[in-house]
């Protein structure tokens, strides 16, 4: 088997006494959607804050593409390739929908250090974070101020930011958080058409939507990986059905 | 026109706002150009030499609004630059060197080079820190000048004259000196200008918005708001130079902690962020200060309700409160 695209070792995090991460291994394999799931208070956001590179680790590895990425900072990471979405929306509210994608291209589009040239004539940016805006359908938004978008809108534009940093591997911590039935419905479709394209980590409370998403998840327990396996493995897993998810209710 | 009514404000015709914002400074620039014909029916002199102070004071004001209104960096060291300007005029004259195309470059240098050291040590921390910290390296600088004993130390030096320009007393008339004001006043506009609205610009902005979100896309912040300060810096030092020739006369007064404050409140007082608004900012600044003082001596008694007004408005200033007006007047308009 080829080497996965992100290897978590043994990684921790410790605030003063409090242990979140703990000794936490994992393995992405590339194209693959892999979910974590976990009871609140497992270290679900914690983990994704250390694999972004916002928080530090202690002690533990990460291997992405098999170089060692635990000592870079975020935006070395980014432009190796592993870019994330926020749980809770973080956009450019000022700026229009579409610079706010367009600045995400311009990061990996040449040099930031052009003083003179107006940026919003910049045709290359601007097509490039339309298409994706299409894709996520919010191309007709374009024009309008991210900070006028309603709620559902800005997951989707969170999700269409994150893509166009061009990831090899995707962070989504809770996209569908805050969403109605039907704006969760179209994320969820959303969710599903990138799945082929990208390599994604999913951090999600909706069961429903990890367990037709994902083609694998891991359990997350007091800041261990408890279980990895297919939906089915761990509908199946009675460590998993003790610890977090309640008999039954996954029926 | 119905349709255009169900816009919300925020997408109203941004196109026509720009215009108007075009046509406004425009206008300003031409009537700034006429006053020298003007002012010959009145009392010139103290007219042109006000005038021209207040144009030195917003390209000043235009260089701290870059990194206050555009990368929300709150220096209250910001004086230091015209310090740092006039001293360059101020020492190399001394040492016979009156020639402005030397003058110029070794101020600008010198002003980018005091911001990229400062600025490395300032951006490593942020909010009240960043300010005190550009506060300390303000203090620092002018305790430096006041120390200079060989320039003068804390009474200055007096300028043997104006610098030349080629060898040539080309800026000895007061009048040519006001139109070399006003060209690179006009010429620092343009280019801060489309400094915000370039490639570095929309990260600049960005940054101030959310700096979380523009790590996440890959960029660091520190590298950006290090190089907006260092073309801060080095635009302010300009002005120092432009101070230095008005005044003849250099001194660490020009880099008090009280001058970097003077200048915070052109910046509010304009409107931040609005670059525009920092030219109305200093103009409104100094001549009120010169009309107000003529009445009391305490004219900072009548300023000071005016700023808390403008911050409390939250109108953006001058700036702000005139595009309130231009919109509601546009409004009106509308069938």
């Amino acid at each position: 088997m080829t080497a996965p695209l992100l290897r978590v070792e043994k990684l921790v995090k410790r605030f003063g006494a409090l242990v979140v991460t703990d000794e936490l291994s994992l393995d992405v394999r590339a194209g693959e959607m892999h979910a974590v799931i976990g009871p609140n208070g497992a270290g679900k956001t914690t983990f994704i804050h250390q694999l972004s590179g916002s928080l530090s680790s202690q002690a533990g590895r990460i291997l992405f593409d098999d170089a060692d990425i635990t000592h870079l900072d975020m935006p070395q990471r980014v432009r190796r390739g592993l870019a994330r979405s926020f749980q809770i929306t973080s956009i450019l509210p000022g700026q229009t929908v579409l610079a706010n994608v367009a600045l995400a291209v311009q990061a990996r589009s040449g040099t930031s250090f052009r003083f003179l040239r107006a940026v919003d004539h910049e045709a290359p940016l601007n097509d490039a974070a339309a298409a994706i805006l299409d894709r996520v359908g919010l191309g007709a938004r374009k024009g309008v101020r991210a900070g006028s978008l309603s709620h559902g809108e800005k997951r989707l534009l969170e999700i269409a930011i994150a893509i166009a940093t061009a990831p090899r591997l995707l962070l989504l911590d809770e996209p569908l958080a805050g969403l109605g039935q039907e704006e969760a419905q179209v994320c969820i479709q959303l969710l599903a058409a990138l799945k082929r394209e990208f390599s994604i980590i999913l951090v999600e409370h909706d069961m429903d939507a990890v367990f037709q998403l994902a083609d694998r998840i891991s359990v997350l327990v007091a800041g261990r990986v408890i279980a990895t396996g297919t939906p089915d493995e761990i509908r199946a897993n009675a460590a998993v059905r003790q610890a977090y998810l309640g008999d039954g209710e996954l029926d | 026109m119905s349709q255009q009514q169900a816009l919300p404000a925020t997408t109203l015709a941004p196109a026509s706002a720009a215009a108007w914002r075009v046509s406004f400074v425009a206008l300003l620039f031409v009537a700034l150009a006429l006053l020298p014909i003007a002012a010959k029916l009145g009392a010139e002199g103290y007219i042109l030499n006000l005038v021209t102070r207040a144009l030195i004071f917003a390209i000043a004001a235009i260089s701290l609004d870059l990194i206050l209104g555009h990368g929300a960096l709150v220096s209250f060291g910001h004086a230091a630059y015209l310090g740092i300007g006039s001293y360059a005029v101020g020492i190399l004259a001394s040492h016979g060197v009156e020639e402005v195309l030397l003058q110029i470059p070794v101020a600008i240098g010198a002003g980018a080079l005091f911001a990229l050291a400062t600025g490395a040590v300032s951006l490593r921390t942020s909010g009240v820190y960043y300010i005190m910290s550009t506060l300390a390296f303000g203090q620092m600088l002018y305790f430096f000048a006041v120390s200079l004993s060989a320039y003068g130390g804390d009474d200055g030096l007096t300028l043997p004259g104006r610098s030349t320009i080629l060898g040539m007393p080309l800026l000895k008339a007061d009048t040519t000196f006001y139109y070399v004001v006003l060209a690179l006043l006009g010429a620092t506009y343009v280019l801060t200008l489309r400094i915000t609205r370039s490639r570095f610009g929309r990260v600049l902005n960005g940054i101030r918005e959310n700096p979380a979100r523009m790590k996440a896309i890959g960029f660091e912040p520190f590298t950006y708001q290090l190089a907006a300060c260092i073309i801060a810096g080095a635009t302010c030092a300009l002005a120092g130079v432009l101070l230095a020739n008005q005044t003849g006369f250099v001194s660490p007064a020009y880099m008090t902690w009280q001058r970097s404050g003077e200048l915070l409140v052109m910046v509010i007082l304009g409107g931040i962020g609005s670059l525009w608004g920092a030219i109305i900012g200093a103009l409104s600044f100094l001549l009120l200060e010169e009309v107000l003082s003529l009445i009391t001596e305490q004219w900072k008694l009548i300023l000071g309700p005016f700023l808390v007004l403008v911050a409390l408005g939250g109108y953006g200033g001058i700036a702000g409160l005139a595009d309130t007006l231009r919109n509601k007047l546009v409004r009106r308009g509308q069938p």
